[in-house]
């Protein structure tokens, strides 16, 4: 038996998807070729705000190829709207717009042709006739009350406004020693993965079936898509066994699928929508959070803090789909690691005519990180102490957990000393410092960057109650479905697609570790939607808990009823029996057995010999809710909002070129805690991952708008993605404090590197400029903003310390 | 993105080629590598009928290095250019600026003369032909030869003095003979290989007691086309290069310079950037001079 | 004539021919007209390098070649890196070995910019294996564990 307990899980194993990966044998959504295949191109609003007065077609339609023309005025009677998921029915939104475009890149006319060049040609060829309004593009002018209104029929530019108090908020701040405000700007970005949203639909008209292939990652997609569609639930079949390549949250192109739906439907023929490059920054709608952050701190003489308040304005762009549940998300880690006894949260999601934003990796909670991290530094600051010695004095210790947050959620476990210890001897830290002084002797500006942050894994529904009160949902499960059939073969079934997190890895190695069957034998299928048991995707790093949870559940049903066979067969009781490599055995008496083969002839074959009562056959599944789920929130908002928690710390020494503001990271180490990993591989390759996105938001990408709306990032050669050349070497420190919640103790993870990296990053930044007395708030940190830093007057934007005692609002650095 | 509809032509000798363009004028474009234009064809920025492939020509292909420099064809492909011994001592700064264009994939199937006729103001081998003074070769149907300096080449972002009617048919980069020269290629963008927010270029001859004998220096992304600055090289003759006169030179050529704002660099800042790296590049050309014998 | 010429490569060994409008691009033509859908599409204008293939030999980016430009040539895919059906490349088998992929995306870019790679460079530093990848965007791995496969490829230890 391994050192961990464990066969299987933990070691290192191939992975089972890679072997189709490096043969170029994936099966991605543009790869499916369906027999008369259509193809779409849209025309877009150029304009972010606009009446759309009249659409001339002709030409278009006259082009030899083209099959269909589609405006937003033909389809939209025959579609139901897309809803967002707070409180706000008059927000509707439909894939093509109808008589008001909301923001430039906003898809007006769908045109279908027998191939995607033709269907660019007709494209062009489309004159629409605008009447140009005044568009508002900055969040605070959107809430003003004067403002132009995006959605006029919902009356305000405010889709959803909530504060929270948790806690005696008021009180801790009256009677703390110290107080201090700052902001903080989260600029947007999103995780961009390198293929766009495809979706490829065909409906057949005997079945009265939509089949539909995407690149999805999306809760509720299939139902979502039916319901939108006008059609019952079991007329579509989203076919999950499709590869996507990469989404990071992002990929929930429920309108390109309606759209795609309804031409094919109308047409009788399969069309696929392959949205390219400049469709995708600008209309695909997979923008990130956008945000501003007023925060105050309340804090002793000695660097405790004892309360903060926080108010979060998110611009989630002409309409909303689950973005602004990203504001709702972080309540569950709303402390982060810290002891911190009260808060108050105030949350506000506002409308403009920009891309609309979408779900980013942690859905919200990297830049909730980023704003905490940087007052817990600017404490340190103020107070003349080491940040990492105001950290321990924060930091949740390891005897208080489970722990109980003000907002209600309880975190499961965790050892955030032991990780920043671990962080700080990979360092190590002491020759960070030695290379710091040396870099500074250099003349170039430089820092060393702190940050420790909680990943909040095993995703819940809880935030949708939170927000929309009238939306009593407690459920998100998920499942798995193992058989083993007459051969002894083993198959699991998930009901979700995959998007580069090695689920089918996941599962083989899960059933393998319980029914003590090579991992490698057992093989792991996507249903569809159609077969599919429930499932909520892989979101909020759930998959390793809800779907490795399930995928054990269903395994140790199948071997408890093998054991149930055998013990009939050997006439003696299942508690006299053990298993060893899938054959049960005698406890007392080992040479008496009854093979794995013989199990599986007598299940399928043999009903005689089969237990009374028993099904026929070796199936079993597993449907899992997640653990902690299942209660809505208290009025004033608590609620336990995800099961498990996982840490991470990011160890960064960076320096600046205070010529040119350009920053070289020269050291990056993360200690990461997500209790027991699965398959080590895939957790390590994610947390590069999401350090390189982290890298990404923090210091280069930027979806850049005009004062007029315009998208100016709107390609590759505007919004840059780091390259090997830009992204560090990163060493991983790992730690254990196994969830008490889970099969094998698992935490979730998928969304580590991302969670705490910017937060780090910046602290690096400001740990560099800090002997100039100069704050650097607001990321991206791209050159030419660190270079005007340095320019700038002395210290605008470093906070602002309250006077003791004084009153409740906020100041704004 | 697919490109709009085009013929296309395989050139099979330069005449034809030519003759194609004289026949089409404007809407019949040569291409070579197609790392400049076929993004542009795609995004419909750039829609010719007729797409004229001189890039098999063998005659364009090559170089020959003379005395006086080196008689390149302009689909010379970037990668055996920087790949090559005898360019690195022949054409060092073009060398030099090669290790800032694209990454392997775009060297390996983009051409010298193709960066040229795309004039992108940011571009590095533009900025090299106009610091070494180069002369661009164009040839037409009806009107035959015609030499232009690169000086007056370029004309604006993505303009140059080609004529519908022209191809770029030859490049002469004047090579600097003697010992004591060296030159330094300096550029900022946010990526490695991205188009620079700034970029400075010079090339350096220094006697045997370190005194600059000949000079030249220009800006890269500082304007709508490459600029150069020969009288201001005028001003570093005679003298050394140290920190000072360096930082007083780049200074004065940033001052002289238009640059634009975009999102990743304002005016401001894109200025200071140029000054910065002209200076870097002069002093560091300093420290690659052999060293010389006393 | 913007309709459709033929256009004669030698794909993977093999010779293929497909007919296809001028303006279709090599990456086009391989997955579109030749059925080899391991050549990835990402921003089709030359800057993410998901469509890397080999032309005689080097690699370039198929996005931004049209199939016209390249009648004649060999181009080699991620099909065809596989020395026979059933094994793997030396770099193939190190990307399984270190995890160095997880979408699969961009994967047979890399692996084609690192064929090139270790053709011309038996052992490779670390900054040349992230030089020759500096055109190869991936947004899942962080690059660490494709470095890694690398150095594992040619005989070197692994960073970490």
């Amino acid at each position: 038996m391994a050192e961990n307990g464990f066969r299987y899980i933990g070691k290192r194993r191939r992975a089972v998807e890679h072997r189709r990966f490096v043969t170029g044998q994936g099966r991605y959504a543009a790869d499916i070729q369906l027999p008369g295949m259509l193809h779409l191109a849209i025309v877009a609003s150029p304009h972010a705000s606009a009446r759309i007065l009249s659409v001339d077609a002709s030409a278009a339609r006259a082009l030899p190829g083209v099959r269909a023309v589609l405006t937003g005025e033909e389809m939209q009677p025959a579609l139901d709207p897309m809803l967002p998921g707070v409180d706000a029915p008059a927000v509707t939104r439909f894939p093509l717009a109808r008589g008001v475009a909301r923001y430039a890149g906003e898809w007006v006319v769908a045109v279908v042709a027998e191939s995607r060049a033709i269907a660019e040609d007709a494209a062009e060829l489309i004159q629409v006739e605008y009447e140009p309004m005044p568009a508002i593009v900055d969040p605070e002018q959107a809430i003003a009350p004067d403002a132009a209104l995006v959605h006029p029929a919902h009356g305000s530019n405010v889709i959803f406004r909530r504060e929270f108090v948790w806690g005696q908020v008021a009180e801790d701040f009256a009677a703390a020693p110290n107080r201090l405000s700052y902001r903080v700007r989260w600029g947007r970005s999103a995780t961009v993965p390198i293929e766009t949203f495809v979706v490829a639909c065909a409906w057949n008209d005997a079945t009265g079936l939509l089949d539909v292939w995407a690149s999805i990652q999306m809760p509720k997609f299939p139902d979502l898509l039916a319901r939108c569609l006008r059609l019952p639930g079991n007329a579509v079949r989203v076919h999950f066994d499709v590869d996507v390549g990469g989404s990071y949250g992002v990929k929930r192109g429920l309108k390109h699928a309606i759209l795609a739906g309804y031409c094919a439907r109308m047409l009788g023929r399969p069309v696929r929508f392959l949205e390219d490059r400049l469709e995708n920054m600008r209309g695909g709608d997979m923008q990130g959070p956008d945000r501003v952050f007023d925060v105050s701190l309340a804090f002793d003489e000695d660097g405790l803090i004892r309360a903060m308040r926080m108010r979060a304005l998110d611009d989630v762009g002409a309409y909303a789909g689950r973005a602004p549940f990203q504001l709702g998300k972080p309540v569950g880690a709303i402390v982060g690691p810290y002891t911190i006894n009260s808060v108050s949260y105030e949350a506000i999601s506002v409308l403009t005519n920009k891309t609309p934003q979408e779900a980013v990796r942690g859905f919200g909670q990297s830049p909730t990180n980023y704003a905490i991290e940087s007052g817990i530094d600017k404490v340190a600051r103020f107070l003349g102490r080491d940040r990492i010695e105001l950290r321990r004095r924060n930091l949740i210790p390891r005897d208080r957990f489970p722990y109980l947050i003000p907002s209600g959620t309880r975190y499961d476990s965790g050892d955030y000393a032991a990780v920043l210890d671990k962080t700080l001897t990979a360092g190590p830290y002491a020759d960070l410092v030695h290379r710091r002084e040396a870099l500074r002797a250099e003349g170039r500006l430089a820092g060393i960057g702190l940050s420790t942050c909680l990943e909040p894994s095993g995703g819940n529904s809880s935030f949708e109650p939170l927000f929309n009160p009238k939306n009593k949902t407690t459920t998100w499960m998920d499942s798995c479905l193992v058989r083993v059939d007459l051969n002894g073969a083993v198959t699991a079934v998930m009901g979700t697609s995959s998007s580069g997190q090695a689920h089918e890895t996941l599962v083989s190695t899960v059933v393998g570790e319980v029914l003590q069957r090579e991992p490698d034998s057992i093989r792991v299928i996507h249903a569809d939607s159609l077969n599919a048991l429930p499932s909520n995707s892989p979101v909020g790093s759930r998959m390793a808990i809800m779907l490795g949870g399930a995928a054990a559940g269903a395994a140790k049903r199948i071997r408890a009823s093998m054991m149930r066979i055998a013990a009939h067969e050997l006439g003696v009781a299942e508690a006299e029996l053990g298993w060893s490599d899938g054959d049960a055995y005698l406890l007392a008496a080992p040479e008496r057995r009854v093979g794995w083969a013989r199990m599986v002839e007598i299940a399928h074959r043999e009903f005689h010999r089969l237990p009374p009562g028993m099904e026929p056959g070796l199936q079993q599944k597993f449907v899992w809710e997640v653990p902690t789920g299942g209660d809505l929130p208290t009025p004033d908002g608590r609620i336990q909002m995800y099961p498990c928690h996982s840490f991470e710390c990011h160890l960064v020494l960076a320096s600046v070129d205070p010529e040119t503001g350009k920053v070289t990271l020269h050291r990056y180490v993360v200690g990461h805690d997500c209790g027991v990993m699965i398959s080590p591989d895939a957790v390590h390759g994610m947390t590069y991952g999401g350090v390189a996105h982290g890298l990404g938001a923090a210091l280069m990408e930027r979806f850049a708008y005009s004062p007029e709306g315009q998208l100016l990032s709107g390609s590759f050669m505007d919004y840059l993605l780091p390259s090997a050349q830009e992204v560090p070497p990163i060493a991983i420190v790992d730690h254990c404090t196994p969830s008490p919640l889970t099969e094998f103790g698992q935490k979730g993870s998928g969304e580590a590197g991302y969670l705490g990296g910017p937060a780090a990053i910046a602290s690096a930044i400001n740990d560099a400029f800090a002997p100039a007395g100069i704050s650097v708030d607001a990321l991206p940190m791209t050159p030419a903003l660190l270079w005007r830093a340095l320019r700038g007057p002395a210290a605008p934007r470093a906070a602002t310390a309250d006077a003791p005692r004084h009153s409740e609002e906020v100041s704004a650095a | 993105m697919k490109a709009a509809p085009f013929t296309f032509i395989r050139a099979e000798h330069l005449q034809h080629a030519l003759g194609l363009l004289a026949a089409h004028g404007g809407d019949c474009k040569p291409i070579a590598g197609g790392q400049s234009l076929v993004p542009m064809m795609a995004m419909r920025l750039a829609r010719p009928s007729v797409l004229v492939d001189i890039n098999r020509l063998p005659a364009l292909k090559t170089w020959q290095i003379g005395c006086r420099g080196v008689r390149m064809g302009p689909t010379t492909r970037q990668r055996d250019v920087a790949s090559d011994r005898q360019m690195h001592s022949a054409l060092p700064l073009l060398v030099a600026a090669l290790q800032w264009v694209g990454h392997v994939q775009t060297r390996n199937r983009g051409t010298v003369g193709g960066s040229l006729v795309h004039a992108d103001p940011a571009a590095e081998q533009p900025l090299v032909a106009c610091v070494l003074d180069a002369t661009l070769v164009l040839e037409s149907a009806a009107g035959g030869e015609r030499r232009v300096a690169a000086r007056d080449f370029f004309l604006g972002s993505m303009v140059t003095a080609t004529t519908e009617t022209e191809c770029l048919t030859a490049i002469e980069w004047p090579a600097w003979d003697g010992p004591g020269v060296a030159c330094a290629f300096e550029e900022l963008s946010i990526r490695h290989g991205d188009f620079a927010m700034a970029a400075a270029a010079c090339q350096i001859q220094l006697d045997e007691a370190g005194i600059c004998r000949r000079a030249a220096i220009g800006l890269g992304g500082m304007s709508d086309r490459p600029l150069a600055f020969p009288d201001l090289a005028v001003s570093l003759l005679g003298r050394r290069i140290e920190p000072g006169l360096a930082r007083d030179v780049a200074e004065t050529a940033a001052e002289r310079s238009e640059p634009g704002s975009d999102i990743h660099a304002d005016t401001a800042y894109r200025r200071q950037l140029g000054a910065v790296l002209l200076r870097r590049a002069l002093l560091r050309a300093v420290r690659l001079v052999p060293a010389m014998a006393g | 004539m913007t309709q459709p010429i033929p256009i004669a490569l030698t794909v993977n060994g093999t010779p293929r021919q497909a007919l296809a409008e001028p303006r279709t691009t090599l990456v086009d033509l391989l997955r579109e007209h030749l059925g080899l859908t391991g050549t990835h599409v990402g921003c089709e204008h030359g800057v993410c390098g998901a469509c890397s293939v080999l032309l005689d030999g080097e690699p370039v980016r198929a996005c931004c070649l049209f199939a016209a430009q390249v009648d004649g040539m060999a181009v080699t895919t991620v099909e065809g890196l596989a020395p026979e059906r059933g094994a793997l490349s030396a770099l193939q088998d190190a990307f399984l070995e270190c995890h160095a992929m997880q979408c699969g995306y961009c994967t047979p870019g890399m692996l084609i910019a690192f064929t090139d790679l270790v053709a011309r460079n038996e052992r490779p530093s670390e900054a040349e294996i992230r030089e020759a990848i500096g055109g190869n965007l991936c947004r899942c791995t962080g690059y660490q564990q494709i470095v890694d496969a690398v150095l594992h490829a040619t005989g070197q230890a692994a960073h970490g």
